[in-house]
């Protein structure tokens, strides 16, 4: 039989189950197949924050979402062109993101009377004709995979197990993607397992024939290579790429690094990857709370370490003192908020942006810090290391308010060459006479850095009010005055490099001015809007405390100033009280990152406003 | 023990002390600072770190590194501080309210580790720095500027609680006895990991005289029961014997002196030093006095800076271009 093979210039697919299917993980392989094509992508988790929610519940229902393309790829694309749903719950919870004509495959011995109503199905969407308007592929991938397994000595429900990589083995033939890095993946996953490796191996290969020989697929589909700057690529996700910012931080500056950290969703992805990685000297320290998190990494800072902790919205709020006495101390910190929906617990496993005021005001007294945000997942590397070369030339605490859609996300990046890393390396004080522990570089205001171990500099430091210079405790009203200005002066004088706009024609009227984790969707949005003949300009925040210098001249060349944000208009509000500017807020919170057609359509109603 | 040939002196600071006239920090303060020297360790590689309160003013006394920190966390930058930096001997200064109250749980954490610190917790039973409210250690029914109708909390056992932590070194002592407190800094100063000493300290302000019986020359001879390693644990008139494997306090002419039992502060198991702990409550009436514990076992920071040689010295240092590039990767000519 011949089968038809079809040129795509992209495609969205979804993976969807129940949190215990291993979705995470097959869409993760998919991820890597099609990174190694060379096709560029962008990724999207999406799970509860329950470990195991009950079985075939629509609560429980884990998915993973990838968009490839042969061309420049800004989101993980808005709605699935394929959905594979393992579960009844699964195809309930995402059909309505499914645009008519959209591909469907679902496991068809899932699809049982017991399951359907467990979710509210009366009748069997496969059977009832509901699902008419899209291509479905009902496939008893559970009972194919038991019997392709048959061979081997595992249980029915270890062989079940396996299902998830029948389901990738079809998914890789449709697609033309590679075999190799799976299969590489799997034995070194279960190298000491040959059972669970055998079966995990050969669910994959009987999925992919099963596209190749049923008449169910006739047509499969290519997507040719994106164009990319020639050099060494890999895929990376925004926590990895966050810690090995922090690991090539610690290089470029030849401090040791010290994590703080207590676990949390989102953020301990971190801590995870930097506990690898032993042998660069990195210390990882799991503390008994938020507040020893920091602390210890304030402790170590003090010794000359380049201090980290990482964290999400409620772990921020309990490191709030501490922060302030870094402000006071006047040391060198980092302190990561991979910011999830709050307030409260809120939501753990979604994405929201709405620390940004916490990390501007969140302390008591006048207690500015330096807030950086990066754009995507590959920019968590860079952001790292702007951050530790910030904190350590001006001995200020810097945020990086990263997000779950950044930090779980992922896209390739070309990996840079050591040998274009800044020169991160710091000078601490030295041996002298009559050591004034808060005398101040003139250029940044920096107080010297000066560790213990240092002969004759010996010096007492605290969270009291400091006297200018000598740094002994002070309460006259006119030293407090003037050290309050001067640490704000510090943090207002941090070199930051301007804002680029992206405005083609020069004529656009409208600015579109996104933070953090936006970029994707707004770029997308932008594109598209320009491909409809539309007039629109684009610039994108990653210093947002202290805000570049050329950000008042900016937006005071635009009629209007649309801000996405998924909270509600916490950029706007400090763009409106520092340069009296009018701001039209787009805001959402729903746990999700926005679409593009959202932001078309908002831009849309303030081009014809 | 080295050429350094520091005095008292070389540890003060220039800065004027600021506790109330009479306060015991005065006296800690001084045997502290005249202790310094026979570290025989370099100004420099001593830090002085606190919390809030009246005790945490301390390190600003003294001249070496210090930082007074914020209330309760110091043993959290402390931790991070002698992890990173084990060439540095670290002090922490803490009080009854920073130490058992707000930080109780940074402390607990830091003695489970043993992580190489040496906490001295001034107990004092009141909130001075606030003027004057009870305490986690004052006895119930204490009334106070909070408490006008009598505290209702059942205090915390300082020595208790850190041997429920399972520390590796605890001591009392007392801030007007020089030599006592002078011999447990030396001791807790040779022990590898944490050491907690809980030091018994007047305030004259707000709780004055709360450890009259164990200072008075006339009282304190029978009120005090000696903690020494080889020792018979006993007070001028009582000694502690072990009655159906429970310690009990008896008056020394009701048994022989064969019966009295001899302290073994290397005892492993902290149920013994416990069962010692647990002889006093508020009331003073029989309080041990010295180590109750000195067992060895490996200091924190040691074990984390040797998973780190180990994974050197196994994989060899890390390469970043290697790490860049780990995992699937692709070319793009």
């Amino acid at each position: 039989m011949s089968k038809t093979v079809v040129s795509l210039h992209q495609v969205t697919i979804r993976f969807a189950g129940d949190s215990g299917d291993g979705m995470q993980l097959t869409g993760d392989r998919f991820t890597m197949d099609t990174a190694s094509l060379g096709n560029d992508l962008s990724t999207l988790p999406n799970f509860p924050a329950e470990i195991r929610a009950p079985q075939g519940t629509l609560a429980g229902v884990s998915s993973f979402q990838l968009h490839f393309a042969d061309h420049h790829v800004q989101t993980p694309g808005d709605a699935p062109d394929v959905l594979v749903a393992m579960n009844p719950a699964a195809l309930k919870a995402n059909i309505k993101d499914l645009p008519r004509g959209a591909t469907i495959i679902v496991d068809s011995d899932e699809f049982t009377t017991r399951n359907l109503t467990k979710v509210g199905y009366e009748t069997n969407p496969l059977e009832d004709g509901s699902l008419d308007s899209y291509k479905v592929h009902g496939i008893p991938l559970t009972s194919m995979t038991v019997t392709a397994l048959s061979e081997l000595t595992l249980s029915r429900k270890e062989a079940e197990r396996s299902k998830n990589m029948f389901a990738l083995g079809l998914l890789t033939w449709m697609y033309h993607r590679p075999t190799e890095s799976t299969e590489n993946f799997l034995n070194a996953k279960f190298a000491k397992k040959p059972e669970v490796l055998a079966a995990n191996l050969l669910a994959f290969k009987t999925g992919w024939n099963y596209g190749e020989t049923t008449e169910d697929f006739s047509v499969s589909y290519e997507i040719a290579p994106t164009k990319m700057a020639p050099g060494k690529y890999r895929n990376i996700s925004g926590n990895v790429a966050m810690a090995y910012g922090l690991i090539a931080a610690s290089k470029q500056s030849e401090l040791k690094l010290f994590l703080g950290s207590y676990p949390i969703t989102p953020a301990s992805d971190i801590l995870h990857e930097l506990s690898k990685h032993k042998k660069f000297g990195v210390i990882t320290f799991q503390a008994e709370d938020e507040i020893a998190a920091v602390g210890s990494a304030l402790g170590a800072a003090y010794g000359g370490a380049l201090g980290v902790t990482t964290t999400s919205g409620p772990g921020l709020a309990l490191k709030a003192e501490m922060i302030g006495l870094a402000v006071m101390l006047e040391l060198p910190l980092i302190i990561i908020d991979v910011q999830r929906g709050g307030p409260s617990t809120g939501l753990p496993t979604k994405t929201e942006q709405a620390d940004l005021l916490q990390a501007m005001y969140g302390r008591n007294g006048e207690s500015p810090c330096v807030v950086l945000a990066p754009a995507t997942p590959k920019d968590c590397f860079n952001i790292a290391m702007e951050a530790a070369r910030i904190a350590t030339t001006y001995r200020v605490p810097v945020f990086i308010l990263s997000d779950g859609y950044i930090a779980n996300g992922s896209e390739p990046w070309k990996i840079p060459e050591q040998a274009d890393l800044p020169d991160l390396r710091v000078e601490f004080a030295r041996t002298q006479e009559n050591f004034l522990p808060y005398a101040r570089n003139p250029e940044t205001l920096a107080r010297p850095w000066a560790v213990p171990g240092t002969k004759g500099i010996e010096h007492r430091i605290g969270g009291v009010e400091k006297a200018d210079k000598t740094g002994a405790i002070s309460y006259d009203p006119a030293n407090h005055d003037f050290m309050v200005r001067t640490r704000a002066a510090k943090v207002a004088g941090v070199s930051v490099p301007d804002l680029e706009v992206d405005d083609p024609t020069g004529d656009a009227k409208v600015l579109l001015l996104g933070w953090g984790s936006t970029f994707g969707p707004i770029a997308a949005a932008v594109e598209a809007l320009r491909e409809n003949g539309e007039s629109v300009a684009q610039a994108h925040l990653k210093y947002i405390n202290p805000f570049p210098k050329n950000l008042g001249d900016v937006l005071a060349k635009y009629d209007r100033v649309v801000v996405p944000e998924m909270n509600l208009g916490q950029l706007a509000i400090l763009l409106r009280s520092q340069y009296m500017k009018d701001i039209t807020g787009y805001n959402q919170v729903r746990g999700l990152p926005f679409s593009t057609l959202e932001i078309i359509e908002a831009t849309m109603a303030v081009l014809n406003d | 023990m080295t050429d350094l040939t520091l005095t008292k002196k070389d540890f003060t600071s220039d800065q004027e002390v600021k506790w109330c006239p009479g306060c015991g920090d005065y006296s800690i303060l001084s045997t502290v600072q005249s202790f310094l020297p026979e570290l025989g360790l370099p100004r420099e590689n001593i830090v002085f770190i606190s919390g809030i309160g009246c005790s945490s003013r301390f390190p600003y006394y003294l001249e070496t590194f210090g930082i007074h920190s914020i209330h309760g966390r110091a043993p959290t930058l402390a931790t991070g501080l002698a992890i990173s930096r084990p060439d540095l001997t670290v002090f922490v200064i803490t009080g009854d309210g920073d130490a058992l109250s707000i930080g109780g749980n940074h402390l607990i954490h830091a003695l489970r580790r043993n992580v190489n610190l040496k906490i001295l917790l001034f107990n004092n039973r009141i909130y001075g720095l606030t003027k004057g409210q009870y305490s986690p250690t004052s006895e119930t029914g204490k009334v106070t500027k909070s408490t006008p109708a009598g505290s209702l909390d059942t205090p915390f056992n300082p020595i208790s609680l850190a041997l429920g932590a399972e520390a590796t070194f605890v001591a009392r002592s007392i801030d007007s006895d020089r030599k006592h407190l002078t011999d447990t800094l030396r001791a807790a100063s040779l022990h590898k990991g944490s050491a907690l000493i809980e030091i018994y300290q007047n305030c004259p302000i707000f709780n004055d005289d709360a450890y009259q019986i164990v200072k008075d020359a006339d009282t304190k001879g029978s009120a005090t029961l000696q903690l020494v390693h080889g020792e018979p644990i006993k007070s001028q008139t009582h000694g502690v014997i072990f009655v159906n494997g429970a310690m009990k306090v008896v008056p020394l002419d009701s048994v022989q002196e064969s019966e009295i039992v001899v302290h073994n502060a290397n005892t492993l198991d902290p149920s013994y030093a416990f069962a010692l702990s647990r002889l006093s409550g508020s009331e003073l009436v029989h309080v041990p006095i010295g180590v109750f514990r000195d067992v060895e076992r490996a200091e924190y920071g040691g074990l984390v800076n040797n998973q780190i040689a180990e994974a050197i010295a196994s994989q060899g240092a890390g390469d970043l271009a290697k790490l860049l590039s780990s995992g699937d990767t692709w070319e793009v000519k």
